[in-house]
Parts: C-alpha cells; sequence; structure tokens
C-alpha cells in the first residue's frame, strides 16, 4: 500500500472510531437489565470478531508461504497474529470488566467467550517462542507457518468445545440479532462499532508491515553498505 | 541406486525402530509410568480423599496422562536429533512427512502402552467405583484421546525441530492444544466414572474423533516442510 493510500485508511479508521463512539455514547439505548455497563458489548465483541478474523487471515498466509515461499506472506502471517495477539488481550480485559460490572465477578469459567480467547491467547502466546528460537531463517519462517495454520485450525474447534462444555451465560446479543430481535439502534450502533474496529485493525496491520519492510530494507543497504552483502562479482571470480 | 519406498512402509520402519530402541533401552516407559505414579499419590493428599469418583475420578486420571505424555513428547525426536537423524531420513529414499508419521505412531502406541498399566493403578489406588462395568467406555475415550494426544505431540515436536528452546517450548504448545481433547475427554469420563455404565454421551467421544482428525489433516499438509534440512 502507498504511503497516500495508508494516510487516507488512518483516516478513515479516526473517522470511523469517532462516530462508533459517539454512536455508543449519545444515540445507542441504555440496556433495560445492564444500563451504562452494557456498553462495554460495542467495543469488546468487535474486538472478538476481528480477533479471531486476524488469526484465520494469519493461518491463510502461513498457508501461503508454505506454497510458494513468498517471505512477504510469513511477515504478513506474523503482523497479523502479533496485532490479533494485542486485540485479545483486549477482549480478556475488556470481558473481565464487562463480567466485573454486570456479575460482579471478573472471571467466570462457565462464560465460552472468554475461556475461549484465554486458551486462544495461550496458544498465540507460544508464537514468538517458537518463531526466536529457531536460528535459521528459512526453517523458522516454515515453522512459524505451520504453527500459524494449526492453531487457525484450532480456533474453530476451541470455540464448539468450550461452548459445548458450558452452559451460556454470556447475553446472547448475535443470536438475538439474527432471529431478529436487536433493536435497529443497537444493531446500526454496533455494525459501525464493527467497522471501525476493523477498519482500525487493518490500519494498524498496514503500519506494521510498513515498518517491518521499511526496517528489514534498512538493514539490507546498511550490510551492503558495509560490504557484508555483497558476494563476489561472476567476472571477479573469473579472472581469480 | 536406492529405490523409492511408499509412505506406509517408511512410517512402519521408524515405528519398528522406535519401538525397538525402546525395548531395548526400556529408559521412556519406565520414565512416564513413575511421574504418572507419582502424581496419583499427589492427587490423593492434594484432593484429601481416599476415593474418588465422577469428575474428580476423570480428572485425577487425565492429569497424570498428560504429564507423562508430555515426558514422552519432549522425547519424540531425541533419536534423531543426537545423531543428525533428521538429516540421515531425509537422504534415504522414504517420503519426508513418513518420519512425523511414524512418531504419531509411535507416541500412540507408547500412550496406549502406559495407559495398560495407569488404569489399574489408578483404579486399584484412587478410584472409588468398580472399574469393571465402565471399561470399554472408558477405553474408547482413552484410545481417542490418546490419538488427539498423538497428533498434538507430534505435531507440536515436529514444530521444535531445530528449536534451541524446545524442552521449554513443548510443554507449553501442548497443554494449550490439548486442552479441547482434555475438556471432550473429561466431560465423557465424568459421568461414567460414577459407576453408570449407559452414561457415555457420544458427543464427547466424537468431538475427540473430530479434533484428531483435523490436527491430523493440518499435520499431513504440513509434515514435509517441518521434516527439512
Amino acid at each position: 500500500m502507498t504511503v497516500r493510500g495508508l494516510r487516507l485508511l488512518s483516516i478513515l479508521s479516526v473517522v470511523l472510531v469517532a462516530v462508533g463512539f459517539g454512536l455508543v455514547f449519545f444515540y445507542a439505548p441504555l440496556d433495560t437489565d445492564q444500563g451504562f455497563r452494557q456498553k462495554i458489548f460495542y467495543l469488546h465483541v468487535p474486538l472478538g470478531i476481528v480477533g479471531l478474523c486476524g488469526f484465520i487471515v494469519a493461518a491463510w498466509h502461513g498457508f501461503r508461504y508454505l506454497r510458494t515461499g513468498d517471505p512477504a506472506s510469513d511477515l504478513r502471517a506474523y503482523v497479523y497474529i502479533h496485532m490479533s495477539q494485542i486485540v485479545a488481550v483486549a477482549v480478556l480485559i475488556t470481558g473481565g470488566i464487562w463480567g466485573k460490572t454486570a456479575w460482579g465477578t471478573w472471571w467466570r469459567w462457565d462464560e465460552p467467550f472468554l475461556v475461549s480467547f484465554l486458551f486462544l491467547f495461550l496458544i498465540y502466546a507460544t508464537y514468538q517462542v517458537l518463531r526466536f528460537s529457531i536460528d535459521d531463517p528459512q526453517r523458522q519462517a516454515r515453522a512459524a507457518s505451520a504453527f500459524a495454520i494449526a492453531a487457525g485450525a484450532f480456533v474453530p474447534v476451541n470455540f464448539t468445545v468450550v461452548r459445548m462444555a458450558n452452559q451460556y451465560l454470556h447475553p446472547r446479543t448475535l443470536d438475538n440479532a439474527a432471529n431478529g430481535g436487536l433493536p435497529g439502534p443497537v444493531l446500526v450502533t454496533f455494525l459501525i462499532c464493527f467497522l471501525a474496529i476493523a477498519t482500525l485493525f487493518v490500519t494498524l496491520v498496514r503500519y506494521e508491515l510498513l515498518s517491518k519492510s521499511t526496517t528489514f530494507r534498512l538493514r539490507s543497504l546498511e550490510r551492503r553498505a558495509g560490504g557484508d552483502d555483497l558476494l563476489p562479482r561472476r567476472s571477479a571470480v573469473l579472472q581469480a | 541406486m536406492s529405490r523409492p519406498i511408499g509412505s506406509l512402509r517408511a512410517t512402519w520402519l521408524v515405528v519398528r525402530k522406535d519401538l525397538l530402541l525402546e525395548r531395548r533401552t526400556f529408559e521412556l516407559l519406565p520414565s512416564m509410568g513413575l511421574l504418572a505414579l507419582g502424581t496419583i499419590a499427589l492427587l490423593r493428599f492434594a484432593l484429601d480423599q481416599d476415593e474418588v469418583s465422577g469428575d474428580l475420578a476423570a480428572g485425577a486420571l487425565l492429569i497424570p496422562l498428560l504429564l507423562a505424555a508430555l515426558l514422552g513428547i519432549a522425547r519424540l525426536f531425541a533419536a534423531e536429533e543426537s545423531d543428525a537423524g533428521v538429516d540421515q531420513f531425509l537422504l534415504s529414499p522414504a517420503p519426508a512427512g513418513a518420519l512425523l508419521a511414524a512418531k504419531i505412531v509411535g507416541l500412540f502406541v507408547v500412550l496406549v502402552t502406559l495407559e495398560v498399566v495407569l488404569v489399574p493403578v489408578f483404579a486399584l489406588l484412587l478410584l472409588g467405583p468398580s472399574i469393571g462395568p465402565v471399561l470399554p467406555e472408558v477405553v474408547l475415550v482413552l484410545l481417542l484421546l490418546d490419538a488427539a494426544l498423538a497428533v498434538i505431540g507430534g505435531l507440536v515436536a515436529g514444530l521444535a525441530i531445530g528449536s534451541r528452546s524446545r524442552e521449554l517450548l513443548i510443554p507449553i504448545m501442548v497443554v494449550p492444544f490439548a486442552l479441547p481433547a482434555l475438556i471432550s475427554a473429561q466431560a465423557a469420563l465424568a459421568p461414567v466414572l460414577e459407576q453408570d455404565p449407559g452414561a457415555l454421551v457420544t458427543r464427547w467421544p466424537a468431538v475427540l474423533a473430530i479434533y484428531a482428525v483435523i490436527l491430523g489433516l493440518v499435520g499431513s499438509v504440513v509434515a514435509e516442510f517441518l521434516v527439512e534440512d
């Protein structure tokens, strides 16, 4: 993506986030049971969905790396996982805050969404440990890509098993939406917030990709300037 | 010039080599058994109960099994890594993925062998109700759990080949990957270990089997990329 495109995406993210939060505070109605505390739903649930999508996209890029060997795919998988890890921590924190305000406790083991995210966090927390404990860059990329695929396959299974093992406690807001039971203003606010968080996520991913690729190019130039990266020219070898 | 050999034959040859090595050295199975037995003894005092049943019994059986499996997984590629065995395997005409498949099958055999001893010992030392009437259900769940753990173990050990922190990585990666399998096994075993032969809910063994199959498919996709020089 060009710098201009990234600038436009950044402005769009800021506008959507501002509009989303404006709707949350001034447009969306107060929940009859939980009151103002329920507003964290507009942050917690979009973060969760975006984080999960990030892990799945990382698995796709890992798969592409193994098929093509293109280092850009490995870099994308790395960045998507890194950003989704941050989102997963935010989901755990916002979920805890919601739980404390709604049920008086920071954590409940019978809440499937939070428990599933804890398991995902535990899995993906090992990604960097695995990646940076392998010295050979190609082997590192292969192992990291294989990990991204395996962990990506783990995501839906994990959610299914944890949901099966627990009774439903969280308000089934999205189920209600599917049944047409979510009030219009709530649905509109939720969709705008989801779009805002998704755009912000993509923007941050693009920034990190740009930062990493610039760093790699800079290091390569430094090595070449220092003479470390220069292979002997073919003509020089032939003359020798 | 060596002839290429099929995946199944290559897998069988490596499994046979590993099991023969274990029979001669006899170091892994006794270590796994001792760790499992020690954990059962520890659980007796941690739970402060002479006999357990239901939920507690399922947990008290699965935790020693998981810890013993961790030992086995950590040693899965030990022979290959100490003698550059992976490179030697890659020089052979066998397909690269056969090595990972062989490790999964070998681990499955080791886990089943361990349970042949561990389950009666657990029933004798800690389980309240008699295990006899529910033995077929327990065996079914444990076999499916072994399959899932073997696939997870093979995959994680394969990922950690060439890593500087293999001993650190394997346990912290296996445990979260094994959580869905352990939750399913716990949910399946808990009513059974209340000595109710008809209590096995079929969806849990099905979940275990599906999980093992999904990770097995992932393993088959990435195997050749993990076993490379």
